[in-house]
């Protein structure tokens, strides 16, 4: 089966589309927070912790959109507490960051080994359903969230070019004193923006327990927060570029599954497994030459320091 | 709330700092114990008991803090330099990976020569591969902290493909897991019957050439006066580019160390589950130790206690052993808020402009 | 004549033991512009902070438009009409003009941005003050004239009916600054207050109806523009010369070759480029270059430190020609004092010793194959405390907690005795005694005397003309990047000096 028999089925692309609705929540998230001006290295842990509890929300008799504001208010939360560190006390963002993902899978796991002391098997769940009612062919296989993801492009762009308070976000990026030289206060607007990024974050690891999969595995997020991470500098920071960038990672990640069971014996199956990392990383060296960054990104601003 | 330079940092305000650190970290564990439905003052009574309550216990710390004070120098040395390298778990198995390469077997040498070919093998391996991202930071702009995340990611994966391939283990009944390192090169143990062995010299020892460096040397110089204040530093002729390289090529190889150690003093072999987050702890260490090589030590040996800790108090407890990470990581962020407010007071009104 | 739509009385501010605005009353009528001329240091722009709400005044205060001003509250200035054009813009490079005039003017919980509307009403603004600049393009797009436009149309769209420019020239071309004045003049003649900020004299006479000249914090004048002249102007910017009591006679240069010589110097700038700079500089000589900062002398300093890279021209020491890192160089003998001891002379977090060390830590006398001769370095480190008398200061002790005299006593100590024991050969003092009570002033000074009688070519670049007039054997004036002929300092006048350093081009000797 060549490449281009692989890439031209429907299950193909419905597996794309499938990869890249984590990515998107991501690296939207991602986007909020460094387009205010602040790195949040949280992300890996917050989709852990989205995952997890969405996952044990559902478990416990909450409808599954139920699940899915829970882990987006858990997520939100420990965002507002990353927040705190970074925006109130202006510690590194970089550490801060990796302590919140440390921090937060730890009592994922933690609480998951609670709940269920003596489990093999990791307990499921009835996930999402396909959209069966859709007439677009290659969105009637996926779950209600792709749809929320794709929608969500859209909706994020309007509100971060067309609304006031998109505005404000996006300057306390670029300039904080322009913000605060109109009375604005650039930590309110940071840690709005940080909170929303988070429960977006926290989103993403729902889909994988409340729809991609059914259950919560250790290990299950295994670096997607990362690839966001650098899926955003890639995308330039805008949200409809972002989605494209989920969307080609999607791509080649399915391509990659494809070609692996294609090869009769050649390559490791690893080398195919690899490959979206060191897209990834690729990515970002083509993004990072020609990068616009926001300017004040991860500049700790304390106000009344001229 | 905002906050406030400290005119004067007195004692007191450090104690107090500290102190709330303590405190506020003991508080979340207790919250965690009592979560599980165990009693807290036996937990943490089993914890202390399984750390460092008989020689059996230290013996277990001691070993589980041998990888941890080395990556727990590589990220010290890098952070130092303001070299962000989150990949030591990466640059530990390709070190590890290295070492079982050299010392498997395939190389005919007399042991001597044999041992020190393999941890310079190892040390090289984590040294390139930190390297790399290193040069993308330097020619492109490349943030090294994504770059060497997802570099663990992709090195996991090869050391899979070799475990699997050209590395396996042939009389391994199919788990993946590389040949053997000769039993020559093995490190003996430091205490009988128990698994405590001599690569704890030769972390104490990397521990105490990285504080002679840092402190005595016009590299270690070169490498603080760097992560302090970079263009001051350039102003007084420190060579920006070759200082940061080396410093690179040093973290990279402490970590690589890491692997090999492991390999040869626990393990023997090398697996794809030998580092339970060894690089990422060592992180955490080089923070709490406020990034002073002797105090990674004293750090690594605590954080060390407090995983063994857990594990053997979980056996018995059933509170399960994560309890150790939520410890650590949540050690490491009261650290950085204590310090930050030893400088800093917490002021609840805006800004007056006087 | 009409009420003053705005008036600020008594005003006076401290920072600690400085006094930057000092009992300072002014008042500002619609249609007029009001020039507010002094140098760097003088008190401008925090005066007009204080109006703006940056800072409190310690005693005085505002009216707008006969109502009392809140102070310390920038949104009750902008409400009661006050806009300010500060010398460093306040844009967000990333973003289109469109958003940077926008911010700030829409409650933040509306859902929909009035976008079509603020356009509109920008587009009003822009045609009735003669301003264009295109509402959609990224701030990063535009030159420097069209961004002080976009600051412009910023305050003019909030409705300001007082304008304040802070040094708007300062980064303009001729043809932009004519530009601004056109629109001025626009938009004075619609009822416009406008504060001109300045210290070239020649917009101030062109532009303004009335003139307030500021020095040391005080008000020192206050005329009519066309009751007065550029020289009037400039002799009550500069003040009498007091240093002529303690000025030495001008030494005579040795007839020797310079030691120090840079010719057709061409270096890249943020905003200002060197163009064609030469001077020489003998032994024994200490060459003053007096300007208003930001007119290149820092750049100069920093081509001569071997921190920025040099474009074109040569600079030879002693003939050799000087190298181009920053470690060579102090190799070659120069001693290099910067502009900001805290940023860059030394590394706050580290030792003293080390500081003073750090530049010499790498040569033979102090280190071999790599390991710091610690005892030698801190023996040399001690030596040069005592020598140099900084007070408060013990090996360890962190260098950040040094005061700013000590530390500058630091820097001097490390750069004046050399590890090696050489005497420096060539001095770069940029802005050496910037921040210092008078004992250090007076020390460095002292110092710098000292290393020129040693045999030493000193570069000497103060915006301090008291300063320059008191050292400086020969004196040459900065602007726009050029560098005036230098002339015997006693050939200068103070008239001729102000002159030169505001832009005018004709400085001719005369007969006083």
């Amino acid at each position: 089966m060549s490449v281009l028999d692989m890439i031209t089925t429907l299950p193909f692309w419905v597996a794309v589309l499938r990869v890249a609705t984590p990515l998107i929540f991501g690296t939207l998230g991602v986007l909020m927070c460094e387009r205010a001006g602040v790195l949040n290295l949280g992300i890996e842990g917050l989709m852990v912790v989205g995952a997890f509890s969405g996952w044990f929300a559902v478990f416990h008799g909450l409808p599954l959109w139920g699940g899915v504001l829970v882990a987006a208010l858990v997520a939100g939360a420990f965002g507002a507490l990353h927040a705190f560190f970074t925006v109130t006390l202006a510690l590194s963002q970089h550490v801060a960051g990796l302590g919140l993902t440390l921090l937060t899978t730890a009592l994922s796991y933690y609480a998951y080994r609670v709940a269920f002391p003596k489990v093999n098997t990791p307990p499921t769940i009835q996930p999402f359903a396909p959209m069966d009612w859709l007439p677009i062919p290659v969105l009637q296989q996926q779950t209600p969230l792709t749809l929320l993801a794709l929608l969500l492009v859209p909706v994020i762009g309007y509100g971060l070019y067309r609304t006031p308070a998109g505005l404000a976000l996006r300057m306390a990026g670029e300039s904080p004193q322009a913000v605060e030289s109109q009375g604005i206060s650039v930590a309110r607007v940071r840690t709005a923006a940080i909170v929303l990024g988070s429960a977006l974050m926290g989103v993403a690891g729902a889909f994988l327990t409340l729809a991609a999969f059914n259950a919560f595995f250790f290990n299950m997020v295994n670096g997607r927060g990362w690839v966001c991470v650098a899926l955003v500098v890639f995308a330039g920071w805008k949200p409809g570029k972002a989605m494209l960038g989920a969307l080609l990672f999607g791509f080649f990640d399915a391509l990659q599954l494809r070609l692996q069971q294609a090869d009769t014996g050649g390559l490791p199956y690893q080398l195919y497994l690899m490959l979206p990392y060191v897209l990834s990383i690729v990515a970002l060296i083509v993004a990072s030459r020609r990068a616009t960054a926001p300017q004040a990104l991860m500049k700790p601003y304390i106000p009344g320091e001229r | 709330m905002r906050l406030e330079a400290r005119a004067h940092i007195s004692t007191v305000d450090l104690l107090r700092a500290s102190s709330g650190a303590v405190i506020a970290v003991l508080a979340v564990a207790a919250a965690l114990v009592a979560a599980a439905g165990a009693p807290i003052a036996q937990t943490f009574g089993l914890m202390w008991a399984g750390a460092f309550g008989s020689v059996f216990a230290l013996s277990e710390t001691l070993t589980r803090a041998i990888p941890l004070m080395l990556t727990g120098l590589a990220a010290t040395v890098a952070f130092k330099a303001r070299l962000f390298n989150i990949g030591a778990e990466g640059q530990l198995y390709a070190g590890a990976i290295a070492a079982v390469a050299v010392g498997g077997g395939a190389i005919e040498a007399p042991a001597p020569l044999l041992f020190a070919l393999m941890l310079a093998a190892a040390m090289l391996a984590g040294a390139l591969l930190l390297l790399g991202p290193a040069l993308m930071k330097l020619w492109w702009g490349v943030d090294e902290v994504v770059s060497t995340l997802l570099m663990n990611f992709i090195v996991l994966l090869g050391v899979g493909a070799l475990l699997d391939g050209p590395m396996k283990d042939a009389a391994a009944m199919g788990w993946p897991q590389s040949v053997a390192l000769l039993g020559d090169l093995e490190l003996s143990k430091l205490i009988a019957q128990t698994r405590v062995h001599t690569g704890l010299l030769w972390s104490l020892g990397a521990a105490a050439a990285l504080w002679a460096l840092l402190r005595f040397t016009t590299l270690g110089f070169d490498i603080r006066a760097l992560g302090a204040n970079a263009r001051a530093a350039a102003f007084a002729g420190v060579p920006v580019t070759r200082t940061m390289m080396l410093v690179a090529l040093l973290s990279g190889g402490l970590a690589g160390l890491a692997g090999a150690i492991e390999v040869a003093g626990r393990t023997g072999y090398v697996t794809l589950d030998m580092s339970p987050g060894y690089g990422y702890t060592g992180i955490v260490i080089a923070m709490l130790a406020a990034l002073h090589p002797l105090a990674v030590v004293g750090a690594s040996v605590l954080v060390a206690g407090v995983l063994v800790g857990a594990d053997s108090m979980s056996r018995s407890m059933g509170v399960p052993s994560y309890l150790a990470d939520v410890v650590v990581a949540s050690a490491l962020l009261a650290v950085l808020t204590a310090s930050m407010l030893t400088r800093y007071r917490l002021r609840f009104d805006r800004a007056r402009k006087s | 004549m009409n009420a003053p739509v705005l008036r600020m009385q008594g005003i006076t501010k401290r920072f600690g033991d400085l006094v930057a605005n000092d009992d300072i009353s002014l008042a500002l009528h619609a249609g007029e512009v009001l020039a507010l001329l002094g140098e760097n240091g003088a008190g401008k722009s925090t005066l007009m902070s204080i109006l703006f709400g940056h800072y409190v005044a310690d005693a005085g205060q505002t009216e707008v438009f006969g109502r009392p001003l809140p102070p310390g509250d920038t949104r009750a200035a902008l409400a009661a009409g006050v806009g300010m054009v500060h010398q460093h813009f306040t844009l967000a490079d990333n973003l289109t003009v469109l958003d940077n005039v926008m911010l700030g003017t829409e409650g933040l919980g509306g859902l929909v941005t009035r976008r079509a509307q603020a356009l509109a009403r920008l587009q009003a603004v822009a045609l009735r003050s003669g301003l264009t600049v295109p509402a959609h393009a990224r701030v990063a797009s535009l030159s420097v004239g069209e961004r002080q436009r976009v600051e412009i149309l910023k305050a003019l769209y909030r409705g300001a009916r007082v304008l304040v420019l802070d040094e708007p020239t300062a980064v303009l071309t001729p043809q932009e600054s004519q530009s601004l004045f056109v629109t001025l003049r626009q938009l004075v003649a619609q009822g416009m207050a406008v504060i001109f900020i300045s210290h070239k004299l020649d917009e101030v006479m062109a532009i303004s109806q009335r003139v307030m000249v500021l020095r040391g914090g005080r008000v020192v004048a206050e005329a009519a523009t066309a009751s007065t002249s550029k020289a009037e102007l400039a002799r009550w910017m500069v003040g009498q010369s007091v240093a002529g009591l303690q000025r030495e006679a001008a030494r005579p240069r040795a007839g020797t070759a310079a030691r120090l010589q840079v010719q057709g110097l061409d270096a890249a700038g943020g905003r200002v480029h060197l163009q064609q700079v030469s001077l020489d500089i003998h032994a024994g000589e200490i060459l003053g270059i007096a300007g208003v900062s930001g007119n290149g002398q820092g750049l100069l300093a920093e081509a001569l430190s071997g921190v920025a890279p040099r474009t074109a021209g040569t600079v030879t020491i002693d003939g050799e020609p000087l190298r181009a890192s920053a470690q060579d160089v102090v190799q070659q003998g120069v001693a290099r004092v910067p502009e900001d001891r805290q940023a860059i002379g030394v590394v706050g977090d580290l030792p003293i010793w080390e500081n003073l060390c750090a530049e010499a830590l790498r040569t033979p006398t102090l280190s071999r194959w790599g390991w710091v001769r610690r005892a030698q370095a801190q023996a040399y480190a001690q030596r040069v405390l005592a020598a140099f008398d900084v007070r408060g200061a013990t090996l360890q002790r962190r260098t950040r907690a040094l005061s700013g005299g000590n530390m500058q006593k630091l820097i001097l100590g490390r750069v004046l005795q050399r590890a090696d024991g050489q005497a420096p050969r060539v001095i770069i003092a940029h802005q050496p005694t910037w921040g210092l009570d008078i004992g250090a002033v007076n020390f460095v000074h002292g110092r710098l005397r000292a290393a020129r009688d040693a045999g030493a070519a000193v570069l000497l670049i103060s915006d301090d003309l008291d300063e320059i007039e008191l050292l400086a054997d020969r004196i040459a004036v900065m602007c726009h990047g050029r560098l005036s002929p230098s002339r015997i300092a006693t050939e200068w006048t103070r008239e001729q000096l102000g002159l030169a350093m505001a832009g005018e081009t004709e400085a001719q000797p005369h007969a006083a």
